[in-house]
C-alpha cells in the first residue's frame, strides 16, 4: 500500500507540474504581448513599457513561468490587473460560493444516481428499468445551463416561489432559510448530470455483478434479499466512487454556465469575468486552482478505491 | 497472408463464402435493424439533420429579418407558429438555420479529434514504452482539466467564433479518445491472432490495418458518437457564454442566451431553442448506446 500511495503521489506531482504548465501557457496561445488587448493602441510607449516591466511580460517565457511557479507554490496567485485585487483572496471567497452548490449537488446526484441505476439493475428488463433508465439518460441529454433557465421560468415566473437568481445573502455558507432558498433551483440544476452519469453507471455495474455466481449463492444460502443488495452494491462501489470523482471535479470546474444562469458570485463567474475583462493572471489562477482541485480530488478517489479494493494497488 | 483472413473474417465479409459464419459487421447491421428505439432515433436524427441542410426550404421567414411590430410573439401565432425572438425574428426560420451551426459546431470537434486521437491512440499502444509514455503523460495533463472549463478557458484566450469553438473542442476531446484507443489497442495487441500475425512475419503496418483497427473501431465509434452530444451541449454552452458563435447568426445557444432576457414575457418561447439541444443530444445519446448494445462493446470510460 505505501508503495502504492508513493506511485500515485509521484504520478500526482507530474500531473500538476503539467497542469501549471497549460495553465500558464493558455495565455500565450495568442501572438504578441498579453498587455497588448488590454491597453488601447494610442497608449503612450512609455507606459507601455512601465507596464510590461511591472507584470514581468518583458523577460522570455521560461523565465515568466519560473517566477510565477515560484509565486503559486508560495499561495500568491498575483494580483488582477482590471481591479488590483490579490488573485488568491477574490479566488478563494468565489471557490467557497461554488463549494455552496457543487456539495450539495454533488451529494444530491450521487444519491438519486446510485438509487435509479440500483432499482434500475435489480429490475432488470422490466418497466421500472425503463423508467429509470431514461430518467438517467435524460439527465445526461441536458444542457444543464438550459434545465436551469426551465426551471427558473416554471419555479420563479410561472409559480413564483423561489428567487430566479443571486445568492440572497453576502456569500458562504447560507445560515437562514430566505438564504437556502436561492440555492435550491441551482443545487437541482447541477445535480442533475452527476444523476445521470452514476446512474447509467451503475446500472451497468451492478448488472455486471449479477451475473456472477455469488449473489445466486448467497440467496441460496437463506439470505434476505436486502443483505444480497448490500453485497452487490459494495462490490459496485469502487468503480462508482471512481466515477463520483470525476463527476465532483466537472461540478466545480463546469459550474460556470450554471452560475451563469443563477448570477451566482462563484469561480465559474469569477473566471468568466476574468475571460471578458482579458484579465490573465485571474484566468491562469483561477483555470490552474479549478484543475488542481480536480487533480486531487482524483488523488483521493485512487486512495479510496485501494482502501476498499485490494486487488487496485497494482 | 490467407491466414490472416481466416484469422479475422469480419475485414472483408463480402468475400466470405455464404456456407462461412456470417461477418461480424453483418451481425451488427442486422440487430442494429431489429432495435426499434435505435431506429427511430436514427429517423429523427434523420429529420433534424435534413432540416438543417435544407434551411433555405424548411424555413418560413428570413432568420435575420426582424420588425419591431411583431417582437417576442407567442407560440401558436399565425404565421410565426412557434413565435417571434426580441427583435421580431421567427424562432422556427431561426432554429432550423441554427441547426446547421449548432450541428457543425457539435459534430466536427468529435469527428477531428476522432481521428487526431484515433491516431495517437494506436501509435500509444503499439508503439514501444518510450512512446507510449511521451504520448499518454501528455493526455493524462490534458485529461486533468474538466472539460467544459478546458473549452471555456481556451475560447475565452483565443476568441469567440465558429472556428475557435471547434479548434477549442478538438483539443478538449482528443485526450479521452487516445485514451479509449490506447486502451482498446492494448487489449487487443496481445490476442492470438494479433500474435498470430506478427508471427507470420506481417510488417507492422500490416498488423495495424488489418488485425487491429477493425478491433478498435467499434469501441471508438460507439464512444466518439455519445461525444457528439456532450460536443453539441459544450458548444451551444460556448454560445451562450458569448465564447463561441457570434450574433447575428442564428445558433440555439445563443439564441437561449438573447431569449433569456424575455422569460418574465414569453416563458414558453425562450425555452425552445434549448428544447432543441436536448432532442438532438438525447437521440445522440441513445444511438450510442444502440450502437453500443448491438456491436457487444464494453468500453470502461
Amino acid at each position: 500500500m505505501a508503495r502504492f500511495i508513493a506511485f500515485r503521489l509521484c504520478h500526482t506531482v507530474l500531473i500538476l507540474f503539467g497542469v501549471s504548465v497549460v495553465a500558464f501557457g493558455l495565455i500565450h496561445l495568442i501572438p504578441g504581448n498579453p498587455l497588448d488587448i488590454l491597453l488601447p493602441p494610442e497608449a503612450p510607449k512609455t507606459v507601455v513599457d512601465q507596464l510590461r516591466a511591472e507584470f514581468g511580460f518583458d523577460k522570455p517565457l521560461y523565465l515568466q513561468y519560473l517566477a510565477w511557479l515560484g509565486r503559486v507554490l508560495t499561495g500568491n496567485l498575483g494580483t488582477s490587473v482590471f481591479t488590483g485585487l490579490h488573485v488568491t483572496h477574490e479566488l478563494l471567497s468565489a471557490l467557497g460560493n461554488t463549494l455552496v452548490l457543487a456539495v450539495p449537488a454533488a451529494v444530491l446526484g450521487f444519491t438519486l444516481g446510485t438509487t435509479f441505476g440500483t432499482i434500475a439493475a435489480f429490475s432488470h428488463g422490466r418497466p421500472l428499468d425503463k423508467v429509470c433508465s431514461v430518467i438517467a439518460i435524460l439527465g445526461l441529454s441536458m444542457p444543464h445551463y438550459w434545465l436551469g433557465i426551465a426551471l427558473v421560468i416554471v419555479f420563479a415566473v410561472l409559480w413564483n416561489v423561489l428567487p430566479a437568481a443571486g445568492m440572497g445573502g453576502t456569500g458562504g455558507v447560507p445560515t437562514s432559510w430566505e438564504e437556502i432558498q436561492y440555492m435550491i433551483l441551482p443545487v437541482a440544476t447541477l445535480s442533475m448530470i452527476p444523476m445521470g452519469v452514476i446512474g447509467r453507471m451503475v446500472r451497468s455495474t451492478v448488472l455486471e455483478i449479477l451475473s456472477h455466481e455469488f449473489p445466486t449463492a448467497l440467496r441460496a444460502k437463506g439470505l434476505r434479499s436486502r443483505r444480497v443488495v448490500f453485497h452487490v452494491l459494495k462490490n459496485a462501489a469502487p468503480p462508482a466512487l471512481a466515477v463520483m470523482g470525476l463527476q465532483l471535479g466537472y461540478l466545480l470546474g463546469g459550474s460556470i454556465l450554471v452560475e451563469t444562469v443563477f448570477n451566482w458570485p462563484g469561480s465559474g463567474q469569477f473566471m468568466n469575468l476574468a475571460i471578458f475583462r482579458r484579465d490573465i493572471p485571474v484566468l491562469q489562477g483561477t483555470v490552474l486552482v479549478l484543475a488542481s482541485f480536480f487533480v486531487l480530488i482524483n488523488l483521493l478517489v485512487d486512495l479510496l478505491q485501494a482502501l476498499i479494493d485490494p486487488r487496485m494497488r497494482r | 497472408m490467407t491466414d490472416i483472413a481466416v484469422v479475422q473474417p469480419a475485414i472483408k465479409p463480402g468475400e466470405q463464402p455464404d456456407s462461412e459464419p456470417r461477418g461480424y459487421w453483418r451481425t451488427v447491421g442486422d440487430r442494429l435493424l431489429h432495435d426499434r428505439v435505435t431506429l427511430g432515433v436514427a429517423a429523427v436524427l434523420l429529420v433534424i439533420i435534413s432540416l438543417a441542410a435544407f434551411a433555405p426550404w424548411a424555413a418560413t421567414h428570413d432568420p435575420l429579418q426582424g420588425s419591431v411590430i411583431r417582437r417576442l410573439k407567442p407560440v401558436g401565432t399565425p404565421g410565426y407558429f412557434l413565435g417571434t425572438d426580441e427583435t421580431g425574428r421567427d424562432i422556427w426560420s431561426r432554429l432550423v438555420y441554427g441547426g446547421r451551426l449548432s450541428l457543425v459546431c457539435g459534430i466536427t470537434p468529435v469527428l477531428l479529434a476522432t481521428m487526431i486521437g484515433g491516431m495517437l491512440g494506436l501509435l500509444a499502444g503499439v508503439g514501444g514504452r518510450l512512446l507510449n509514455t511521451l504520448i499518454m503523460r501528455v493526455v493524462d495533463v490534458f485529461y486533468a482539466f474538466p472539460s467544459v472549463l478546458l473549452a471555456i478557458a481556451i475560447c475565452g484566450v483565443i476568441g469567440a467564433g465558429i472556428g475557435n469553438t471547434i479548434l477549442s473542442l478538438t483539443v478538449v476531446f482528443i485526450a479521452p479518445i487516445v485514451r479509449v484507443t490506447e486502451s482498446l489497442t492494448t487489449q487487443i495487441k496481445t490476442r492470438d491472432f494479433v500474435e498470430a500475425a506478427r508471427a507470420s512475419a506481417a510488417p507492422l503496418f500490416a498488423i495495424i490495418r488489418h488485425q487491429i483497427l477493425p478491433s478498435v473501431l467499434g469501441g471508438i465509434l460507439v464512444y466518439a458518437t455519445s461525444l457528439v452530444s456532450i460536443s453539441i451541449i459544450l458548444s451551444a454552452g460556448l454560445s451562450f457564454l458569448g465564447l463561441g458563435v457570434t450574433p447575428p447568426n442564428p445558433e440555439w445557444g445563443l439564441m437561449l442566451n438573447a431569449l433569456r432576457q424575455s422569460i418574465f414575457v414569453n416563458p414558453i418561447v425562450a425555452a425552445l431553442p434549448g428544447v432543441a439541444i436536448v432532442i438532438t443530444s438525447l437521440c445522440f445519446n441513445l444511438l450510442s448506446d444502440g450502437l453500443r448494445s448491438a456491436m457487444d462493446i464494453k468500453l470502461q470510460t
